[in-house]
C-alpha cells in the first residue's frame, strides 16, 4: 500500500505548458504516473507530451475523469487554481506554487473543507510512492521502494533524509512534502494518521522546522496515536527570532515556534529525534 | 513587510480612523516651523521600524517649544538602540500634538496561524509590552476568532467601557478590518489606542506589517517601503532574486532549498562555528545566479569561509559548478570554499571543479563537512 496516490492515480497538470508544469509533468510521465491531460486557460485543444490541454478542469473531469491535479499556476492565480480544482469535483490537490498570498489562501482552504477535497501543500516538492506514482518535483532517481514512510514542511532536507535512507539500502513508502507556507491543506497530523493505518510503512521519518505549532501538535497525536517508531529533525535550530528563513512559515515570532521546544516536546512524546541532519538515515536504520 | 509609524497613519486617515495632527521631519531645518504649527505640548517620535521605541529614548513628551526644539535635535540622527531591532539611526522624526489620556487601550487585528483566520485582540492595558501583559496577566487580553463576519462589538463589551466609546473602538476595528484585508497586512497594531476625557477615541500608535507574498496586487504599498531600513546585504539579494538572511557568525553557506539551508546552519553550529548567513539560491538558479551569489557572500568581511551545500534537483550541479569557478576566479576568492553536491550531474560538477585548477576541499557527506569545518 502506498498513502494518497498509487498505480490507479490519475493525474491532470494546471499550467502544464508553462515550462516548469511541463518539464514535471513529463517527469512525473516518465516514472509511471498516468498523466491523463492539462490546463490552462485558452490553450485548450492543443496536446503536450501526448494528452489534450483543456480549458478549464471541469472540462478536463468531463474529457478524461483524473482524480488528482498538480497546480505549476502562477502564484498570483494559484489559490483560484485551487478552487477551480476543488469545486470540478478533484479528489487530490497537489499545489507546488511558492507564494501565494496568505488571505487568498485563506479562502481556498475555505473551499478545499466545503468540497471535502485533500489538498498537499501549497509551496511543496509533492509527494512519490516509488514504483507506484509521483505527482511532485521531486528528483526520482534517489527513491527506492520500502518501508519507511517519510513527511517533511522542506524540499530539498526531504531529498537529503530519502538519499540517506537509499544508500543504507533502506526503501521508502511513501514521500511527502506537505509545504512551507502557514496555511497548508494537509498537516503532518494527517498524514501520520494515514502512515500508521499503512501496512507497508512500518516507521516514519518527520522532518519540521522552525514556525507555527505544527510539530508541538503533531506530538500530542504520536503520542496518544502512532505505535510506529517515528525518527524525526527539525531545521533552525540556530535561526535567529523574527526573521523569515526563505519559507513564509519558518519564522519564530513572540518566542514561539523555537527548534528546541519542538524538538522537547517531540522527545517528550517518544520520538527520537536528531540533532544532526545527517544522522537521520542511520537511526531509522536501528528501527527497521 | 514594515512600514513606518507616520506612513501608518496616513493609511489610517484614508480609513477615517482619527490620529493627532502631526508633521514629518527629516532635517533639522523644518524642526522649527513644525513644533511652532503642531503647538505644545507635542511628542516627538523616532521613525525607525523597531518595537520599545519608548523605552529606547525615541520617544519623547516636550512641554513647551524650547524643549521640543531640544528633544528634537537630540532625536534626529541618533543612534536607536533596541532589544527588538539592534541599533539603528534615526533618518526622520514626528513631531504630534500630545493628547490629553484618560485611558490607554490595545488593540490589533493579526492573522493567526494555529486557526487559520484573522484574530482580533483588545485589552484594557494599553501602552504596555502586550506580550509581557499575556505572560502576566493573560486574562486581561480578550481575542476573538474572526471565523464568518466581523462582529467587534461582542468583544469590544468586555471591555465594560461607556456605550459610546464602545460604538467607536467598534467601528475603527470595522474599519481597519476593512484596511487589513484590502490591503493584505497580516498586522494592524494600535498600542496605545487612547480615549480622552472627552471620549474621543484616537490612535497615537500605529504599526502595519504587510505580507509580502501579496505585494504584487498594491504599488501604493510597495511604494512606502524605506531602503534605508534594511541591511544593504539583504536589499542587495533582493534585488539578484535571491534568499538571503545576514547572521553575525564567519562561515558564509549557500544552498538550494528553505529547509536544507537551515539545516546547513544548524550543521555548521555542531561543528563549532556559527554561520554568517542564510542563503537559499532556489531550485532553478543559473551559473549567473551562482555567481551573483557568490559574490554576495564574499562580500562580508567576517568570512572564514565558505561552504556549498547543493542537493541538485531540479538545480543542476554542473550548473552550480560553473558559476563558483567562474566566482571564485573573477573575485580573486583567498578564503578555503568547501563543497558539498549531491543529485543531478554530480560528476560533470565535479568534474569542472576538478579541472579548474582552483582549491576546493570536496566532501561527500554532511558529516565529511563537519570534520572538516571544526578545523577551520
Amino acid at each position: 500500500m502506498s498513502i494518497f496516490i498509487n498505480e490507479d492515480t490519475k493525474l491532470i497538470v494546471q499550467g502544464i505548458t508553462g515550462k516548469e508544469g511541463s518539464f514535471h509533468a513529463k517527469s512525473c510521465q516518465e516514472y509511471g504516473t498516468k498523466l491523463v491531460g492539462g490546463v490552462t486557460p485558452k490553450k485548450g485543444g492543443e496536446t503536450i507530451l501526448g494528452v489534450n490541454v483543456f480549458n478549464s478542469v471541469k472540462e478536463a473531469v468531463i474529457e478524461v475523469q483524473p482524480n488528482t491535479s498538480m497546480i505549476f499556476v502562477p502564484a498570483r492565480f494559484a489559490a483560484s487554481a485551487i478552487i477551480e480544482a476543488a469545486d470540478a469535483g478533484i479528489e487530490l490537490i497537489v499545489c507546488i506554487t511558492e507564494g501565494i498570498p496568505v488571505y487568498d489562501m485563506m479562502n481556498a482552504k475555505k473551499a478545499v473543507e466545503l468540497n471535502g477535497v485533500r489538498l498537499i501543500g501549497p509551496n511543496c516538492p509533492g509527494l512519490l510512492s516509488p514504483e507506484k506514482s509521483k505527482v511532485g518535483i521531486m528528483p526520482s532517481a534517489i527513491h527506492k521502494k520500502g518501508n519507511v514512510g517519510v513527511v517533511s514542511r522542506s524540499g530539498t532536507l526531504t531529498y537529503e533524509a530519502v538519499y540517506q535512507l537509499t544508500q543504507l539500502g533502506i526503501g521508502q513508502s511513501t514521500c511527502i512534502g506537505i509545504g512551507g507556507d502557514p496555511i497548508i491543506g494537509t498537516s503532518f497530523i494527517d498524514v501520520l494518521k494515514e502512515f500508521q493505518q499503512d501496512e507497508q510503512t512500518q516507521a516514519i521519518c518527520m522532518i519540521g522546522e522552525i514556525g507555527g505549532t505544527s510539530e508541538e501538535e503533531a506530538a500530542d497525536f504520536i503520542k496518544q496515536c502512532v505505535t510506529k517508531p517515528v525518527v524525526s529533525f527539525i531545521a533552525g535550530l540556530s535561526a535567529p527570532e523574527g526573521k523569515r528563513m526563505g519559507h513564509a512559515g519558518a519564522i519564530i515570532s513572540g518566542g514561539k515556534g523555537s527548534a528546541s521546544s519542538k524538538m522537547k516536546t517531540l522527545t517528550n512524546a517518544g520520538v527520537i529525534v536528531c540533532k544532526n541532519p545527517a544522522d537521520l538515515g542511520s537511526t531509522i536504520k536501528q528501527y527497521i | 513587510m514594515k512600514i513606518h509609524e507616520y506612513q501608518a497613519k496616513a493609511l489610517f486617515k484614508e480609513y477615517g480612523i482619527n490620529v493627532p495632527p502631526s508633521i514629518l521631519c527629516e532635517e533639522n531645518a523644518k524642526i522649527e516651523c513644525s513644533i511652532e504649527k503642531i503647538g505644545c505640548p507635542c511628542v516627538i517620535k523616532a521613525q525607525v521600524h523597531s518595537g520599545a521605541r519608548g523605552k529606547a529614548g525615541g520617544v519623547k513628551l516636550a512641554k513647551d517649544y524650547d524643549s521640543a526644539v531640544k528633544i528634537s535635535n537630540e532625536i534626529l540622527g541618533m543612534e536607536l538602540k533596541s532589544s527588538q531591532a539592534g541599533v539603528k539611526k534615526v533618518n526622520k522624526i514626528l513631531i504630534e500634538q500630545a493628547v490629553d489620556i484618560d485611558r490607554e487601550l490595545y488593540l490589533s487585528l493579526t492573522f493567526d496561524r494555529a486557526n487559520e483566520c484573522i484574530a482580533f485582540i483588545l485589552s484594557l492595558e494599553g501602552g504596555m509590552d502586550i506580550e509581557e501583559v499575556a505572560k502576566i496577566a493573560p486574562e486581561k487580553i480578550h481575542t476573538d476568532f474572526i471565523k464568518k463576519e466581523f462582529n467587534p462589538y461582542k468583544l469590544v463589551q468586555k471591555l465594560r467601557l461607556s456605550e459610546n466609546i464602545s460604538l467607536k473602538i467598534s467601528e475603527i476595528a470595522q474599519k481597519l478590518y476593512k484596511l487589513l484585508l484590502e490591503k493584505d497586512a497580516t498586522l494592524i497594531e494600535i498600542n496605545p489606542l487612547v480615549v480622552t476625557k472627552m471620549e474621543e477615541v484616537i490612535a497615537i500608535d500605529a504599526k502595519i506589517n504587510f505580507d509580502d507574498n501579496a505585494l504584487f496586487k498594491h504599488e501604493d504599498i510597495l511604494s512606502l517601503k524605506d531602503e534605508k531600513e534594511e541591511n544593504p546585504y539583504e536589499l542587495q539579494a533582493q534585488k539578484d532574486g535571491l534568499n538571503y538572511i545576514k547572521m553575525d557568525g564567519t562561515i558564509g553557506c549557500m544552498v538550494n532549498g528553505a529547509g536544507l539551508a537551515m539545516a546547513t546552519m544548524d550543521v555548521i553550529r555542531l561543528a563549532g562555528k556559527d554561520a554568517a548567513n542564510f542563503l537559499d539560491v532556489g531550485g532553478g538558479a543559473s551559473s549567473e545566479k551562482i555567481e551573483k551569489a557568490f559574490k554576495l557572500l564574499i562580500s562580508d568581511k567576517n568570512l572564514q569561509a565558505v561552504f556549498i551545500n547543493i542537493f541538485g534537483g531540479i538545480l543542476r550541479c554542473d550548473f552550480l559548478a560553473e558559476g563558483v569557478k567562474n566566482a571564485i576566479k573573477t573575485l580573486n576568492v583567498q578564503c578555503p570554499v568547501i563543497v558539498r553536491m549531491e543529485g543531478t550531474n554530480k560528476k560533470q560538477g565535479a568534474e569542472i571543479l576538478n579541472n579548474s585548477g582552483l582549491k576546493f576541499t570536496v566532501v561527500n557527506d554532511l558529516n565529511k563537512a563537519i570534520e572538516v569545518i571544526r578545523k577551520i
